[in-house]
């Protein structure tokens, strides 16, 4: 899938699984049993997915295959890059095929052995791709068991399966194992009816704890990342670049080149590299090498961008409207208007944009930090003009992605190299690299208008969104007189991020996907606004949001949230309390953080952070707890310090000595609940926990101070002013 | 190359061919091969590449390779025992699950191991103080407090017998 679409379904919401390209699919494997799977068929069976897809050529999205010494691979299109489907979705196969989970190899991400995937983005994973494996799984176990009544002449209704074993009922000396069963043979198996799958009662991998299954990798430095591999007569490139996004090359100047031995000099368009054996030499020649860039104009800079934003986009789309708005205004005692801001993000994984690659006669082979195998591949073969099957992804662990490593600029730049210079090479951008060329988080703007009646009831609420997308939009409180509208000149889905107006954004560098993007900034604004209102009507916040809630389920977690914190327990002086609501992959999240705000100068400790989710069927509670623990954790930086400053194209960020993100000092104690609902379908993880942070912490500083900060991140100063 | 400079690495002696301006960081991962020392900022500010130089946690991007001549260098992959065993620092980082992407964590489990040779038994804000510039984006910054005093624990336990 292109990053423009992705770009594009990650700023909204996305509750059905993203359909891809038709593939046929089929690999020479070793003997053993193999469950083909697919999506498409399966989506014609209730209760899997949404789709009405019918095509008679299967799709095949998930396959399992039980190997001769009873072992079992499950081949995933998606990457792991911390966030734990490594070990999450191993669980579901060793739960239905009742196999210890040391037994599963996952074999991901690697466009020769895996199913197509639209990639690892948007919390996706557990939610569309776990039930589809889990089925897999299930139908092994069916496949296991049929062949097993044959081979022990026993009726399957009198065989359990356990640990790998199938055995007789009450008689557990005739048994055969899943290795005896697959000896010798190959048995391809297309899933045809939907397979029965365990209810919650039964579980006994589902739902436990799990220690994450790469850990011992990670810990020892054998896990390996993009830029590990080392190949035969490999070169390291070195990419000359501007200083400022978007520079158009003029002329390139390689006299003081021939200082250097061995160095070759690729041009392409106007990518300039460098390359040698050794990546020193190729670090300093390539700093000899002058380039003239034109760099355009600046169109804003990080003081003015919301006014340019304000003044350029004047087309609107409404998103979602109900009752009517001059009604709401009548009926409403009081009425509060205010403007809401967000300045951009970076991703700033601690793995750089890296890729190795190297061609073997007209095919090229690559590892890259991607989190779009099947992207790049397809981005490959279009930039390099090369037919599909003639590029090959390999799988790799990625040091972190939080949608920023669904753009593939490095790998593509490599495998031009690589082609140019007709030898292995590898590419791991520098950090400096990382921040121009990271497809920042978009700044938003939000305006937002909420009138509430004499009982505390909303009556009005007006949200106008500019490039934050839709996603986690639709309203949830109940306001019979409501608005949405989304901001984007010239963009008629209307919900995306950018304002393309001849493909010109009016963004001054890349933009697009991040961890939930648009739904942080969104939520902070909606969620800050609840507590302006809140407070000028006198209401306490959690009333307030429990008195404008039908959704029951935003309700219990909310509820949820405030228990475990304990809302009402008494506050130490200088301390605040802060509640935010939020809906983000089909996960409804409550956060209620607990800050401390020094007057004199400003700073915000946060001291506390309680998270409650409602996710549906929690697979790995341990990998939940850690991945909403890590979004907290991110959160923090977004909400209190993390922001890009820039003049036009020439970002002020170049390293994390002038980007800061959370340190071990800032991170609070945290502590994770979840809604227990385990025959529930799955919902997202990886996203969700990390869009109330601004909104919670917002609100926790005005509890603390009384500084109502409405731009993001809330600085020092911007508290201080707030004061004044 | 230029010269050679030798060192110990993981209790092994080496000898390099090296210009002697290279990173600490580019002559381990480059020409010796050793792969779990990550590059992340290039300038000291995250720690990925932290290795021991004769037992103190260093930041090898910012080490030339000719500095490190006759020293004692340990990266993450010196520090399993022979037998295959994890150390305790890198056995409690899997029990506390105090990772993700697993980028960090070789900088992380040597900062701490320089951190602990150094005060065998710190208290909890001597650990925070003493991981401070370590960066992990994915946020385990808590589980791997908690990894390293529980590492701390065992490790004075096992002085004791």
């Amino acid at each position: 899938m292109k990053p423009d679409k992705i770009d594009e379904l990650y700023f909204s919401d996305v509750n059905q699984p993203v359909i891809y390209d038709r593939r046929k699919f089929l690999k020479t494997l070793g003997k053993g049993i193999i469950v083909i799977f697919s999506l498409s068929e399966l989506s014609l069976l209730q209760g899997w997915s949404q789709t009405s897809n019918s095509e008679k050529e299967l799709d095949f999205n998930a396959y399992i295959h039980i190997k001769e010494d009873g072992r079992v691979n499950c081949y995933t299109g998606k990457i792991e890059m911390g966030q734990g489907i490594i070990t999450s979705l191993a669980q579901v196969v060793a739960e239905e095929l009742e196999v210890s989970i040391q037994m599963v190899d996952m074999i991901m991400g690697d466009t020769e052995l895996c199913p197509y995937d639209a990639g690892t983005w948007g919390s996706l994973t557990t939610r569309f791709a776990d039930p589809v494996i889990r089925a897999a799984a299930a139908a092994a176990r069916e496949i296991l068991l049929k062949f097993a009544a044959e081979k022990l002449q026993e009726p399957i209704e009198n065989l359990v399966t356990k640990n790998g074993v199938i055995c007789v009922l009450n008689n557990e000396t005739t048994k055969i194992t899943y290795a005896e069963l697959t000896k010798g043979k190959k048995i391809v198996e297309t899933l045809k009816n939907k397979p029965a799958i365990k209810s919650s009662k039964d579980f006994k991998v589902i739902g436990k704890p799990i220690i994450s299954t790469d850990a011992i990798a990670k810990v020892t430095g054998k896990a390996q990342y993009s830029g590990d591999i080392k190949l035969p007569g490999m070169v390291y490139a070195t990419v000359i670049r501007p200083d400022v996004f978007g520079s158009k090359k003029i002329s390139v100047n390689t006299a003081e080149l021939s200082n250097f031995e061995g160095v070759e000099l690729i041009e392409d368009g106007d990518l300039v590299a460098v390359v040698h054996s050794n990546p020193d030499v190729a670090n300093k020649a390539a700093r000899k090498v002058k380039v003239v860039w034109d760099a355009p104009e600046a169109q804003a800079t990080d003081k003015t961008i919301f006014e340019h934003l304000n003044n350029t986009i004047t087309d609107s789309k409404i998103f979602e409207e109900k009752g009517d708005l001059e009604a709401g205004k009548k009926a409403s005692k009081t009425v509060v208007e205010a403007e809401y801001y967000d300045g951009y993000k970076a991703h700033a994984a601690m793995e750089t944009h890296a890729a190795t690659c190297y061609f073997e006669g007209d095919k090229l082979i690559i590892w890259a930090s991607t989190q779009t195998p099947f992207g790049l591949r397809d981005q490959l073969s279009t930039e390099l003009h090369m037919p599909l099957e003639k590029v090959h992804v390999k799988q790799i662990f990625l040091g972190g992605g939080f949608g920023g490593k669904i753009y593939n600029q490095q790998a593509i730049e490599a495998a031009k190299i690589a082609k140019s210079c007709n030898k292995p090479v590898q590419l791991v951008w520098s950090r400096r690299e990382e921040f121009m060329f990271d497809n920042f988080r978009p700044a938003a703007l939000m305006k937002v208008k909420a009138g509430v009646d004499e009982h505390g009831k909303l009556q009005l609420w007006e949200f106008d969104i500019y490039c934050a997308g839709t996603r986690g939009t639709k309203l949830f409180y109940d306001v019979p007189n409501n608005k949405t509208s989304m901001f984007n000149e010239k963009n008629v889905r209307g919900n995306s991020h950018t304002s393309k107006s001849d493909s010109k954004s009016v963004h001054p560098f890349k933009t697009g996907a991040w961890r939930a993007p648009g739904n942080n900034s969104t939520t902070f604004a909606r969620e800050s606004h609840f507590d302006v209102v809140a407070f000028k009507f006198g209401i306490d916040p959690l009333k307030f949001r429990l008195n404008n809630l039908n959704n029951e389920n935003m309700k219990a977690t909310l509820q949820l949230a405030a228990d475990t914190f304990n809302w009402k327990r008494a506050k130490k002086d200088g301390h605040g309390y802060g509640i935010a609501l939020g809906e983000d992959a089909g996960t409804c999240v409550a956060i209620i953080a607990e800050v401390h705000v020094d007057k004199i100068t400003g700073k915000v400790t946060p001291i506390n952070l309680v998270c409650a989710q409602d996710m549906g069927q929690v697979v790995n509670p341990h990998g939940a707890t850690v991945q909403t623990e890590g979004g907290l954790t991110m959160g923090l930086g977004y909400a209190l310090y993390e922001d890009i400053e820039f003049n036009g194209g020439k970002i002020k960020a170049r390293n994390f000595n002038n980007y800061t993100i959370t340190k071990f000092s800032v991170t609070p104690k945290i502590t994770c609940v979840f809604i227990d609902k385990m025959d529930a379908k799955p919902q997202g993880g990886g996203e969700p926990a990390i869009i109330c942070v601004g909104g919670a912490i917002a609100n926790a500083v005005f509890d603390a101070c009384g500084a109502r900060v409405y731009q993001m991140p809330l600085t020092p100063n911007r508290i201080l002013d707030a004061l004044k | 190359m230029y010269k050679a400079v030798n060192f110990k690495l993981n209790g092994e002696v080496v000898s390099v061919d090296v210009f002697g301006d290279e990173t600490l960081l580019t002559v381990i991962r480059t020409y010796l091969d050793k792969t779990g020392t990550k590059y992340g900022c290039g300038i000291g500010q995250c720690g990925a590449c932290t290795v021991l130089i004769d037992n103190e946690a260093i930041r090898s991007c910012m080490i030339l390779v000719e500095d490190v001549q006759n020293k004692e260098i340990t990266t993450i992959e010196g520090l399993e025992s022979k037998n295959g065993d994890l150390h305790p620092i890198q056995k409690a980082f899997v029990e506390l699950d105090a990772l993700q992407c697993g980028f960090c964590t070789p900088g992380m489990i040597l900062n701490a191991y320089g951190l602990l040779l150094k005060n065998p038994t710190p208290t909890r804000q001597e650990v925070l103080d003493g991981m401070e510039e370590n960066l992990c984006r994915c946020g385990s910054y808590n589980r791997i407090i908690d990894a390293i005093l529980k590492a701390a624990k065992e490790l004075n336990e096992k002085v004791k017998i």
